[in-house]
């Protein structure tokens, strides 16, 4: 129950008849259980309707959970619990949406479009990349804005954005892709009456922007007040040190104080002119909470970093992300094919993999089992002894598969060279220190 | 109605450092509250940035990197007067010649160069050693007394060599950075066992060990944030300011080495980013002292420096 009621503060509410249905050998233990957030209210059928009220309010998520288009690119944003990624972990990731002018003509939107629906990259052998595709309505025509969007939509499998403050702009581009719940930007001081009823009619998330913390929160009461819960905040802050302050200030009033209008994720905007000090400040926006970061820019040198921070940020601080301990084949691996040694962290293996296929040379690759933990952390640690890489040598099945017994360890392992040798029968080819050295190191010594 | 604001009420601060010698001294550190809050304690020195200059002319240095230093790699004098000239609040110099596995150099002859760049430039200097523990337990002590007088950030220090660095440190005022393997205990034991040798917390930087952008940058990033915390929150074995080696990590990676990958984007753009926002997201979690190696990298943060600081 993040919501911070105390067990004892839930007991009291219960009907202490410790009766066991809820599977917990009394009320008191469900109370602590719920409100560590291990069971859910609905499992104590005697709960009566004014606690089921109290509690079911209070476990709402202190962050609502937004969903912005359908199917499968559709992106949930929100939901989290911390101020610090140390103390839990970060959960959603910040949805990254790159912007289109409705300005532009029909071929150079259909090649924005295209450069934007490639901005996705390997990494740790998954895909990431951008995530929306903002609409922006420079011309201020609401002909032309719902023309752009419906080519937009065509071209891009991305949920959309649509960024007019223009009620009729709205209501044209609505009409033409509401069904796919976009996020629609923005209810203002002025014209929320007409955005929350279009926002209603189509179940579309809502952006509410203020100029500053308290016009968010009075026009973000009203939209509540005509009944749409779907919000997302803009505090209308655009210079970095406004935004970071802001941002900071939102997920403490919604996590610290339970301040019901700026209980709902956020909406960050990066620098209008490509300029790349505009990174800089969207990577401090990732930093500090933005669920979703509006970019102008299409370069990859741009979006990569960004792309690979967030990933970071939003890791597991509890968990490393790690491979199954095992032969891997690298492409059409033979009898002679190279072995190469690793660890089982994920990061590792595939920087190692990576390089292996950019070499072209087909190999074989182990990764021992570390705990998923990279090379020097687990030499480090004392988890990559020369036994135990040795033991994995000989039941991992890689002498049944090639018929030479020559390993390539990494650089950074040099010192194990002589005991590994001893140990595992095997010769122990020193490596270079990064593995993207291992291309020319292939290249010239192994034949 | 005004929203009520939620405001943290910190107990404790960070060491005010004090580097290099007057009217050019530079302060770091200080703060009474998260980077760049200022609306809830004083945030009395920006984070300073230093520009890396090698003893020897780097052999790993990638293109986009050596570039910019073409003119003056291998003569750190003039390299580190290019890296003044840059906008540097500091220079950072290391004494990679004295590797073993390296040149070997003589510490006498890396200390006189040391000397000799302390006399060419008006920012402070640090001073760090070549990375072999007992080499640097050896170098660093010579370089210290060379050095007396500018009143010098040397390193790095683990918790295996201290004991001379320190000791020369104190007889000829300087710094120490106290390097610790991404550990927050470890950071702080060493920071106990420098202090009982009497140098004062003020006079130490603790070095975590960063992992760069894409490669471990969150283990620094949660390590920051927690002795930052720490520090805020009157556990003053975490309050000395925080250096970053963000070049020398960012540098390694293969988003900043390969030349050859159009889908990432243009070299050079991607590869100053890689370093840039790493050192960007590191001052966010706190970090005072950043040292990068690309002149372009440090004017970006310069510049996002100058508006965090815009109070
Ligand atoms: C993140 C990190 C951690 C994380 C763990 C992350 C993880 N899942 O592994 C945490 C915080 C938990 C951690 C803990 C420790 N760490 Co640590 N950690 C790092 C850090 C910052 C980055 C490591 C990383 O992720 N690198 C990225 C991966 C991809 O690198 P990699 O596995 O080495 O792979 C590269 C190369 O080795 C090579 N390669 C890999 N395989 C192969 C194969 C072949 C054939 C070839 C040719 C090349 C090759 O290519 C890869 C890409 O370049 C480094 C410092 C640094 N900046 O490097 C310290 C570092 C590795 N840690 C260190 C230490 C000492 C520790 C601890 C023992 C400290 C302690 N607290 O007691 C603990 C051990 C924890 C444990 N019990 O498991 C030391 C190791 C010192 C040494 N030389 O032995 C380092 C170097 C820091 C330092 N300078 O002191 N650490
Ligand atoms: S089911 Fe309800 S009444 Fe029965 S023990 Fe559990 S909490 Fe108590």
């Amino acid at each position: 129950m993040p919501m911070g009621l105390t067990g004892l503060a839930i007991y009291k509410m219960l009907p202490k008849t410790n009766c066991k249905e809820c599977g917990q050998a009394t009320c008191l233990a469900f109370a602590m259980q719920l409100a560590a957030g291990k069971t859910s209210l609905d499992k104590c059928p005697y709960v009566s309707d004014e606690a089921c009220e109290a509690l079911g309010a209070a476990s709402k998520p202190p962050i609502a959970l937004i969903t912005v288009g359908t199917g499968e690119r559709a992106v949930e944003i929100g939901n989290e619990t911390v101020l610090f990624r140390h103390d839990k972990r970060f959960v959603h990731p910040t949805a990254i949406a790159v912007t289109v002018s409705d300005t532009i003509g029909a071929d150079e939107l259909r090649d924005r479009i295209k450069r934007i629906n490639n901005l996705f990259f390997d990494r740790v052998g998954q895909v990431y990349g951008v995530d929306l595709v903002a609409v922006r309505n420079d011309s201020g025509d609401p002909v032309q804005f719902a023309k752009t969007v419906s080519i937009t939509q065509k071209e891009t499998p991305l949920p959309l954005v649509l960024l007019s403050e223009n009620t009729a702009a709205q209501e044209q581009a609505l009409a033409v892709c509401g069904h796919n719940q976009p996020l629609i930007y923005a209810a203002n001081a002025d014209n929320y009456e007409a955005f929350t009823k279009l926002a209603i009619q189509h179940q579309a998330p809502l952006v509410v922007k203020g100029d500053g913390l308290d016009e968010l929160a009075q026009v973000v009461g009203k939209v509540l007040c005509l009944g749409h819960g779907q919000i997302v905040l803009d505090s209308g802050a655009r210079e970095v040190l406004k935004v970071l302050v802001d941002q900071t200030q939102i997920r403490r009033q919604a996590l610290k104080r339970h301040t019901k209008s700026f209980g709902f994720p956020t909406i960050c905007f990066a620098g209008a002119h490509g300029t790349p000090g505009t990174a800089l400040d969207a990577a401090v926006y990732i930093a500090k909470y933005a669920a979703v970061l509006v970019l102008e820019s299409t370069d990859p040198a741009e979006v990569l970093p960004l792309v690979t921070w967030r990933l970071n940020v939003y890791t597991d601080p509890q968990k490393p992300i790690a491979i199954e301990p095992k032969v891997y084949a690298v492409g059409n691996a033979g009898r002679n094919a190279p072995v190469i040694l690793t660890t089982n962290f994920s990061l590792t293996y595939f920087c190692v993999l990576g390089d292996v296929e950019g070499a072209r040379v087909p190999s074989y690759i182990l990764p021992v089992d570390t705990d998923g933990t990279s090379v020097l952390t687990a030499w480090a640690a004392g988890k990559l002894a020369p036994e135990k890489i040795a033991a994995f040598i000989k039941e991992c099945g890689i002498e049944d598969k090639v018929d030479h017994r020559r390993l390539i360890i990494p650089g950074g392992l040099a010192i194990l060279r002589d005991k590994l040798q001893e140990l595992s029968g095997w010769q122990v080819l020193v490596g270079p220190h990064e593995s993207a050295g291992l291309p020319s190191f292939l290249r010239d010594q192994w034949t | 109605m005004s929203v009520q604001l939620v405001r943290e009420r910190w107990n404790g601060s960070a060491q005010e450092m004090t580097l290099g010698r007057h009217p050019h001294a530079v302060k770091v550190g200080g703060e009474s509250t998260l980077p760049f809050l200022h609306f809830e304690g004083s945030m009395p020195n920006r984070p300073v940035l230093a520009l890396e200059v090698t003893d020897t002319s780097p052999q790993d240095w990638p293109g986009v990197l050596s570039e910019p230093y073409r003119e003056v790699m291998g003569d750190p004098v003039h390299w580190a007067m290019a890296c003044e000239k840059e906008g540097a609040d500091l220079v950072a110099l290391k004494l990679d010649s004295c590797h073993p596995e390296k040149e070997n150099a003589d510490p006498e002859q890396a200390a006189r160069t040391a000397a000799a760049v302390a006399e060419a430039i008006n920012v402070p200097l640090i001073v760090l050693g070549c990375g072999d523990e007992s080499k640097d337990a050896e170098v660093l002590p010579i370089a210290a007394k060379a050095l007396q007088g500018h009143n010098c950030l040397l390193g790095t220090v683990t918790a295996d060599n201290y004991k001379p660095v320190v000791a020369a440190c104190i007889e000829y005022h300087h710094n120490v950075v106290a390097t610790s393997p991404l550990d927050i205990n470890l950071a702080k034991q060493l920071n106990i066992l420098i202090s009982d040798m009497d140098l004062p917390l003020h006079r130490i930087a603790m070095d975590p060990s960063i992992g760069p952008l894409g490669y471990g940058i969150e283990y620094a990033y949660s390590i920051i944030e927690r002795m930052r915390i720490g520090a805020l929150t009157g556990d003053i074995m975490l309050s000395p300011p925080v250096i970053c080696m963000v070049g020398e990590e960012a540098w390694k990676t293969k988003e900043a080495q390969s030349s050859d990958v159009p889908e990432w984007g243009d070299w050079k753009r991607r590869a100053v980013l890689w370093e840039a926002v790493t050192a960007s997201v590191l001052l966010q979690a706190g970090g005072h002292i950043m040292v990068l190696r690309h002149p372009e990298s440090l004017a970006l943060v310069k510049a996002q420096i100058d508006d965090l600081m815009r109070k």
